[in-house]
């Protein structure tokens, strides 16, 4: 998501004031009975006649000019069908398709543990992975640098000394790429003000999206220069535009559908081995299936950026927030990108500060190419931000959630990053988590509580949505955001909300990238929202059409006709006295009294409300061990209006486990060698079952003004406040500040050790 | 490397096929028989997805080799409902939304199944370490124990 994309939420005032009937139940969703019963075909499941598996060469050095490939070996393998190289793509791309071709498939240089140098594809996946071991590459190994501090300082080795844009002041290490400023007020004077000043340094490490099924297509390229490609993916047409750019080929050409998708969280919003699929299909003239290992998507797709910030707060008796400021590093792998205007802007976002400023650093690294995930750049900058603000609470001796609550953004706040708040629920979360009896419940020996906020912006996007009405009354909706979490069932909730039919006469398909306009990435926490007001509009469209039909047979004017229930109605005095017409009664004669009836929307809607959550998490931390475990957690978030609260209860919960893997266990490990230490599952450890409690999400519902039904987005947020209620929990419980993540057990026994030692 | 004649029975019914000795369960089962359903989430046994049943024991399909299946009975996601009715887990999962993308779902219900077959009344500590080896990235596992809780209800009611 490009910076610019996010404007303050002055849409059109949509909110509509009406009774919902189909909005907030909580029906099963459309796409359950395939996924229970191993029918639904996500991106790996797909096989096409003639089909051959491909294989990635990977470079084994995190940074190594790229000397020689020699394939003939490979070639010469029974089996094998097309070997392909930085040679068998476009030439000449600039910019960011240019970055990503550069990532997709290395030029002259391998840049990160894992980088792509070639592939192969063969009759069977064992001849694939056989052969990808016969291609012979001669590296000639540079120097290399993979942490973002290291990255920045006098005489690390440079990436690539082109990278840097004019945002970056003269002076400043080749590496640090952009720079971004912003604020308001006058910080020097807010901290003269302050009776308490806190300032420490924070630090992040990366931690991967980690869905659970790998990145997987499957390509069928003709000699024709038309292509197919079924791809586990967030945005088919942002598939379709890279693919065809990296290819050199036409976009209209190519067709992306969309698969079942295994998770994303934002890793998936990019391409990885689609435009690799298709060269060597393209080569092989057979459909190529390129499913990635494990340990690849952990050394070569992207995961978040790690950050070092530095955080300054100055704080009155009473908790007041004279003034705030904040500098954050991030490190984004080997390409300008890291998410450090997101960081930048979402730190103070909560509050309402006169004096407040930020800085941010993009830097690059002999690590993957970062991708989103979940909110990018926002949870960094609250574990930050949050753990400084706890600290100044517990020197002053003040309860965290009243100075929240003092300083919480309100309506009509002009945020930090620019600005002026609508109708916003900052100040709502506090007061629920405030009121919910976790709150008060009290805490055994050895645990400690802790609470943090935190903040999303949410996102519009293009959006095309095409709904058309059948014979029998029923309906079918095309969107084209691919369904992660349910967004199926919400779509057709909302259509039945217009249309005043049941759920179930609905269905809501993922159309391909040829059947229906564009549309931007399942992102942003854009779905609902996005994707919903399209369906609302769509069905508005078909309504109005439907009412037409209803004035023309009863001979009276098209604005005495209104719609109520599912069914058209006179309305107002001069109407006529005619009984409500069914929609079923409508459709059924469609055909010859105008036409097919159907509803289209297509723009880029703007009104995204904003999005605030507050957790609350009582942590209990073993002295002797240094092991924490999670004992109970809260989220409140507003949701705005909960379409399918089920399903947004699961996104709340999801993000929490999310961030608590972050925030405990998860992070990238590079060796002195630059390479990638925890290439698997059991290394790289997420949550498991054992590792959590339930999570109690509770929804609160201040509704956005830019949306018929007052939906925000609720995928992001919920993992933005975490790594912070986490930290300060687990440092209440252990007596001692954790200020780097994650906060494994030899962290937190080393921060007790250095205490001891203090004392 | 010359392949192996295998036999087997999947899902109740008895299949043949030949397989590279070093081909595992799980690459048969989706690339040669078309069973899709148990899923390939890291191939090192530590998520689960790919759960099957080899001789009621509940395995990772990836750790195992085709040629181990010979004789043995193999049970998968495809072989859990009977027809068009639903196992209570199935059911269940839908009704407390206990999935999100549901690429993990296979690989829980047929572990989930093997716990209630050997433990009918298991409490929420026994589901959640039965489940350790299922990673779900999505659901903060809160839903799926709960339908998995009430499925095991349900099922002690109606035995």
């Amino acid at each position: 998501m490009a910076l610019d994309e996010y404007k303050p939420q002055s849409g059109d005032a949509e909110l509509e004031n009406k009774e919902l009937k189909y909005v907030g139940t909580t029906p099963d969703r459309p796409d359950g009975l395939d996924k229970v019963t191993g029918k639904a075909r996500f991106g790996a499941d797909l096989s096409l006649p003639g089909m051959l598996f491909g294989a990635i060469v990977r470079s084994p050095h995190a940074h190594a000019r790229i000397v020689k490939i020699d394939a003939s070996k490979a070639e010469a393998l029974d089996g094998v069908k097309a070997v392909v190289t930085r040679a068998d793509f476009a030439t000449g791309l600039e910019g960011e398709y240019g970055f990503v071709l550069e990532n997709v498939m290395a030029g002259e240089k391998a840049l990160y543990d894992g980088h792509a140098v070639a592939a192969v594809a063969a009759t069977s996946a064992l001849i694939a992975r056989d052969a990808a071991k016969l291609v012979e590459v001669e590296y000639e190994v540079l120097p290399h640098v993979t942490d973002v501090d290291k990255a920045m300082a006098e005489g690390a080795p440079v990436i690539n000394a082109a990278y840097a844009d004019a945002s970056v002041p003269e002076g400043m290490h080749p590496n640090v790429v952009r720079h971004h400023e912003s604020g308001h007020g006058d910080v020097e004077a807010g901290f003269a003000e302050a009776d308490l000043i806190v300032e420490d340094t924070y630090v992040t490490e990366a931690a991967h999206q980690g869905y659970i099924e790998p990145n997987a297509c499957v390509a069928q390229m003709g000699s024709d220069g038309k292509g197919e490609l079924w791809v586990c993916t967030q945005g088919h047409w942002y598939v379709q535009k890279h693919c065809a750019a990296l290819l050199g080929m036409e976009t209209a050409q190519l067709r992306v559908t969309a698969s079942e998708i295994g998770g994303g969280f934002g890793g998936k919003t990019t391409v990885f081995q689609e435009p690799v699929a298709l060269a060597l299909s393209r080569k092989a003239s057979r459909p190529v299936k390129l499913a990635l290992q494990r340990s690849e998507v952990l050394r070569a797709t992207g995961p978040t950026a790690s950050a070092s910030m530095d955080i300054k707060i100055g704080m009155k008796k009473d908790g007041t927030i004279t003034a705030a400021e904040g500098t954050f590093r991030l490190q984004g792998g080997a390409f300008p990108g890291a998410p450090m205007e997101f960081s930048a802007m979402c730190a103070f976002a909560c509050y309402d500060l006169a004096n407040v400023r930020q800085v941010g650093w993009d830097v690059v690294s002999n690590r993957p190419k970062q991708a989103a995930y979940r909110a990018p750049g926002a949870p960094m900058a609250a574990f930050a931000v949050e753990s400084v603000i706890d600290t100044a609470c517990n020197k002053l001796g003040l309860d965290p959630l009243e100075v929240r609550l003092k300083n919480a953004a309100h309506d009509g706040t002009k945020a930090s990053w620019g600005p002026r708040y609508d109708q916003i629920g900052m100040v709502a979360t506090l007061e629920a988590a405030k009121a919910h009896p976790h709150y008060s419940a009290p805490l055994e020996p050895g645990q400690g509580r802790g609470v943090a906020s935190g903040f999303w912006f949410n996102h519009g996007g293009e959006t095309s949505v095409s709904l058309s009405l059948s014979e029998d009354g029923t309906c079918q909706v095309s969107v084209g955001t691919p369904d992660i979490g349910g967004s199926r069932a919400s779509m057709a909730l909302m259509a039945a909300e217009v249309l005043g039919i049941p759920y179930e006469n609905i269905r809501v398909t993922i159309a391909d990238t040829a059947t229906l306009g564009y549309n931007d990435v399942s992102h942003g926490s854009r779905v609902t929202y996005a994707s919903g007001l399209a369906t609302i509009k769509a069905a508005r469209a078909a309504v109005e059409k439907l009412c037409q039909r209803a004035a023309a047979k009863w001979g009276i004017e098209e604005d005495a006709v209104k719609w109520e229930d599912g069914c058209a109605v006179p309305s107002g005095a001069n109407a006529g006295d005619f009984d409500p017409l069914p929609l079923a009664e409508i459709t059924a004669t469609m055909g010859s009294t105008g036409g097919p009836i159907s509803g289209h929307f297509e723009a880029t809607p703007e009104g995204a409300g904003v999005s605030f959550g507050t957790h609350i998490v009582d942590a209990e931390v073993d002295q002797e061990t240094g092991a924490t475990k999670i004992v109970r957690y809260t989220v409140v978030q507003d949701a705005g209006k909960a379409i399918h609260p089920a399903y947004v209860e699961g996104q709340y919960q999801g993000g929490a486990a999310q961030g608590i893997g972050w925030a405990l266990n998860e992070e990238y490990v590079y060796g002195e060698d630059g390479r990638l230490q925890n290439t698997v599952f059991l290394d790289y450890r997420i949550p498991v079952a054992s590792d959590l409690p339930m999570i109690d999400a509770v929804i609160v519902e201040v509704p956005n003004p830019g949306h018929p039904y007052g939906v925000r987005g609720v995928g992001e947020t919920g993992i933005v406040p975490p790594l912070a209620a986490i930290a300060n929990a687990v440092s209440n419980a252990a007596g001692v500040r954790l200020k780097s993540l994650p906060m494994n057990p030899p962290k937190i026994l080393e921060a007790l050790e250095d205490q001891a030692g203090d004392a | 490397m010359s392949k192996v004649h295998v036999t087997t029975s999947i899902n109740g019914d008895s299949t043949e096929y030949l397989c590279d000795p070093r081909e595992t369960l799980l690459d048969v089962l989706r690339d040669q028989l078309n069973l899709t359903g148990a899923k390939e989430g890291c191939g090192t046994g530590d998520c689960g997805a790919c759960s099957v049943t080899m001789d009621d024991r509940l395995v990772c399909s990836c750790l195992v080799l085709g040629v181990e299946a010979e004789g043995k009975e193999i049970k998968t996601v495809e072989g859990i409902a009977e027809g068009e009715t639903l196992h209570p887990l199935q059911r269940k999962f839908i009704e407390h939304a206990a999935l999100q993308c549901g690429v993990c779902t296979p690989g829980i219900l047929i572990a989930a199944k093997s716990l209630l077959e050997k433990n009918p009344d298991p409490t929420e500590t026994e589901v959640r370490y039965w489940l350790a080896g299922n990673l779900c990235r999505c659901t903060g596992y809160d839903k799926i124990i709960r339908a998995v809780m009430d499925a095991a209800a349900e099922m002690r009611e109606a035995a």
